[in-house]
């Protein structure tokens, strides 16, 4: 019997555009998920990581005497045990796998323990001497490239500029402002974990967490001075990632460990170290100007953005990119003028975080049309309408926006949504809830909205592709697939994407997802919302190839059909160095926000009452998980609304714990009400829109702007604290 | 030290325990249990919570010898050998596990709480498990999962 694809396809349940369960799940309610940290294996040893307690110090000494006479230490190894190059970056291989001289920045990794359990590993830690020669830290981002260099370059790590249209053209009407965003974490709940497993021929498995196997396996390589393919990468469970683990953390010292002892080594950080161990979104200093005619069309927005780096450059290039194009928001606007910096200080490195780049410069531009409302006497809805982009609109970079840009749709489909009851009288409705701080004195309500912009997949002219393989075989009578990429997993739900994808292009009910790891090509990065774009694209891609082998057939007997391609989506381009004019980004996605908030004025406390938005995701692969993207992302964005912030003082983390870094629990997180969009994107497989990104941007700034509403207070900074609401 | 204790029914010995290490850890790294999990090891976060003689607990916060001759019972130990708990089955139906690091905690606490109160406000489903923190969902499909449960069981 010979079957059509589309006979096929209608022929299971499953496929794209329904919400099948994870095929992680069950695994994952048992707890019998093996995440990187639950790893085990006969023989193993412990690693442990000794880090500077200063922001910026000389090493003048180090002395592994006394902790190699611990009794249970394997090893005590210091940079000049490693092997091939010390030095590491996603864009810049700037930051060392062991300080040799020089610390830049509190927590950075000086030295590594082997032993026979975690409690002997801390001993041994406690008796290594460092000698510290402290310097005065370079903590202010603004004045940072001025500022003592920390890099034989100088601090100045990324200068984007846009100029489009006129530079001094003027307007009616004049709004400017001073924004700040503080350094969120991504505070993923999986710490930094895996075990690394040494084998007798020198080479070496390493079993992780992670975002991105084959570029975390190349710099593994170069760091043990090893061909690639005696590194082997596989992707265990992942707790989380958000951007926090694109770049390397336990990685190259458990592999340092394993090959120095020839024992399995399994490294597991706790919730303090994982504050120290990954990179942290960018806090921003942003000033804006915008000009308006009397109408509130734009006529022009200026604006210069620091974005502080910390102490190593991780991937503070393309967050600066981000920030400069996106800087103006989903706006149309003729006359540009944008500066943004990314600059290297003494404070904890940043990098990638859920949105980067557009987060921090949606608070501000947000800010901004709140108070060009104002300035106008028009609504905050009103103001965005009048100036929201559409297909067919220009970026500030000159890009013609070449899809759905439906901007205007979204923030009237929040506007439209009914509001919530008044203020409750039950007290775990208000702020402060069973604190029982009010009983309806003293809180007001306020109403906000916001809406956002974010680049899909990796830009700037990068090669960005993702590798799939698919096999199909029977098994038990029927025609049965398996799917293998190197993409990561990290609890977006891939795994179900793709067995989605095969599914539909197959008509094969029975997928199974082979583990990921590096014995098939490179995946991509688990960021920048692109891996149903460019992984489903592979898998898709390789899906064809199979299906013109299958020929129809449903039994093929003993053949075995296994192809592997590659699969890239369009070209982008460079930006211009001067004018920052290119077609740099690949796609963009759009979400919109209302916020309603109710605010305890005497107290300073604030409870989101409702968070409403609606987002275009081209097509809804899964309607399910894109929901949860949606929630989730927003709950980031209110994290960073009102209370995360990682707080720093001349350089040092003050509250590395979820005792004082606070993220939203399910008191803080309202119900939402959500609108799917789904206006297809003709460049993208099946018309997706990258979701994960957006619904963080948006989030933040309604919420700020609710709590403005509410209060009259002009909140430039985010987070909000109680202090910013008493004046105390 | 040695430690004899049962978890999830079965009668168990952990020997070689340092006193410092906590339950947590002697389930995780001695018992082959790492379903507990270890997101912050301070009781913020809820991802290692047990039933320790019925009570739910952060077993970060409990030292392993005070669970000498005590019952623990652990994720492991809620599902019928194949079949599911329903909470268990109601968190995949409705889309609350995403990474799933914070679903065993969660998945404990809200077995207890419909054991304690079998139909819950949503009032009371957020207080029960305000103390579990998840970073993926936003919280709203737990909230889905445990009506769902609370419907069936």
């Amino acid at each position: 019997m010979t079957l059509t694809p589309a006979e096929l396809t209608s022929a299971v349940s499953g496929g794209i555009g329904t919400s099948p369960q994870r095929p992680d799940g069950n695994l994952k309610v048992r707890g019998e998920f093996a995440y990187s940290s639950d790893l085990w294996h006969e023989d193993m040893i412990w690693g442990a990581t000794l880090r500077s307690p200063h922001p910026y110090a000389r090493i003048t000494s180090v002395d592994l005497t006394e902790a190699l006479k611990v009794p249970g230490v394997y090893a005590v190894l210091t940079h000049s045990d490693v092997p091939g190059r010390n030095l590491y970056g996603l864009e810049h291989k700037d930051q060392p796998v062991l300080a040799v001289d020089v610390v830049r920045y509190q927590g950075e990794p000086v030295a590594l323990v082997g032993a026979d359990h975690p409690e002997t590993a801390l001993r041994a830690m406690k008796k290594i001497v460092v000698t510290y020669d402290v310097l005065e830290p370079v903590v202010d981002m603004e004045t940072a490239a001025d500022d003592t260099p920390l890099h034989p370059g100088g601090n100045l790590v990324r200068h984007v500029p846009i100029r489009r249209g006129s530079q001094d053209v003027e307007a009616e009407v004049v709004v400017t402002g001073r924004y700040e965003v503080g350094m969120q974490d991504q505070a993923f709940l999986g710490p930094e974990s895996g075990l690394a497993v040494p084998a007798t021929d020198g080479s070496v498995d390493l079993y992780v967490a992670t975002q991105w196997l084959h570029v975390d396996r190349d710099q593994i390589a170069a760091a043990l001075g090893l061909p690639q393919e005696q590194v082997r990468l596989t992707l265990s469970g992942v707790g989380g990632a958000f951007g926090g683990r694109e770049d390397l953390s336990m990685q190259v010292h458990a592999c340092l460990l394993a090959l120095h002892t020839g024992k399995p080594v399994k490294m597991v950080y706790n919730r303090e170290e994982s504050f120290y161990g990954h990179v942290h979104r960018h806090p921003a200093v942003l000033y804006y100007e915008h000009g308006a005619d009397h109408t509130g069309k734009l006529v022009y927005v200026r604006t210069k953005m620091y974005l502080d780096g910390g102490a190593y450059a991780s991937s503070t290039p393309a967050v600066v990119a981000n920030a400069a194009t996106l800087g103006v928001g989903p706006y149309e606007v003729d006359n540009i003028t944008i500066d943004a910096y990314g600059l290297y200080t003494n404070n904890p490195p940043c990098g990638a975080m859920r949105g980067f780049g557009a987060v921090q410069a949606g608070f501000a531009y947000e800010s901004q049309m709140d108070k060009l409302a104002e300035a106008l006497g028009m609504s905050p809805v009103d103001v965005r309408v009048r100036n929201a982009m559409t297909e067919g609109s220009v970026m500030p970079t000159g890009q013609v926006v070449d899809s759905a840009a439906p901007v205007a749709q979204l923030l009237k489909l929040v506007q439209d949504k009914p509001l919530p009851a008044g203020t409750s009288s039950d007290i775990r409705e208000l702020p402060g809830g069973v604190s029982n701080t009010t009983h309806g004195e003293g809180v007001v309500r306020g109403v906000g909205y916001a809406v956002g912009i974010k680049n899909i997949c990796f830009s700037e002219g990068y090669d960005d592709y993702s590798t799939a393989r698919v096999r199909v075989s029977m098994v038990n009578g029927s025609l049965t697939a398996a799917v293998h990429t190197a993409a990561c997993e990290v609890g977006q739900g891939l795994v179900t994407i793709m067995q989605q994808i095969v599914r539909t292009e197959l008509g094969i009910e029975r997928v199974t997802v082979l583990p990921m790891d590096t014995t098939i090509g490179n995946g991509g990065s688990t960021s920048a919302s692109r891996q149903t774009y460019v992984t489903g694209g592979a898998v898709k891609a390789a899906c064809a190839i199979v299906r013109d082998r299958l020929a129809g057939r449903t039994d093929i007997g003993d053949e075995v059909i296994d192809e592997t391609t590659e699969w890239r989506h369009r070209a982008t381009e460079a930006l211009d160095p001067v004018t920052g004019q290119g077609n740099a980004h690949v796609q963009y996605g759009f979400a919109a926000h209302r916020a309603v908030v109710d605010v305890d004025v005497d107290l300073g406390l604030v409870r989101v009452v409702s968070l409403d938005c609606a987002q275009d995701v081209g097509k809804a692969l899964n309607p399910q998980a894109v929901i949860g993207q949606i929630q989730g992302g927003s709950a980031q964005g209110l994290g960073l609304a009102v209370m995360e912030e990682i707080q720093t003082s001349g350089g040092k983390v003050r509250n590395p714990s979820f005792t004082d870094y606070l993220i939203p629990t399910v008191l803080d997180m309202p119900p939402m009400s959500i609108d799917v969009l789904e206006l297809a994107d003709p460049h993208a497989p099946y018309g997706i829109r990258g979701v994960g990104e957006p619904p963080t941007i948006s989030s933040t700034p309604a919420i700020v702007a609710a709590i403005r509403a509410a209060t009259g207070l002009a909140l430039t900074r985010v987070p909000v604290r109680p202090e910013h609401l008493t004046g105390t | 030290m040695r430690v004899n204790v049962t978890v999830n029914s079965e009668q168990r010995q952990a020997d070689d325990v340092w006193e410092g290490e906590s339950l947590l850890f002697v389930l995780r790294e001695r018992l082959g249990l790492p379903g507990s999990k270890n997101a912050c090891e301070q009781g913020e976060c809820g991802s290692c919570t047990v039933y320790l003689d019925n009570v739910p607990v952060c077993a970060c916060l409990v030292a392993a010898g005070q669970v000498q001759d005590r019952e623990v019972r652990t994720v492991e130990g809620l599902a019928d050998g194949d079949t599911l708990d329903p909470v268990q089955e109601a968190f995949v139906e409705a889309g609350a596990v995403q990474c799933g690091f914070c679903t065993p905690g969660l998945v404990v606490q809200a077995h207890d709480l419909l054991d304690r109160v079998p139909n819950p406000s949503d009032p009371e489903i957020r207080e029960a498990l305000a103390g579990n923190l998840c970073r993926c969902t936003g919280y709203e499909k737990i909230l889905d999962a445990v009506r769902l449960a609370a419907s069936r069981r």
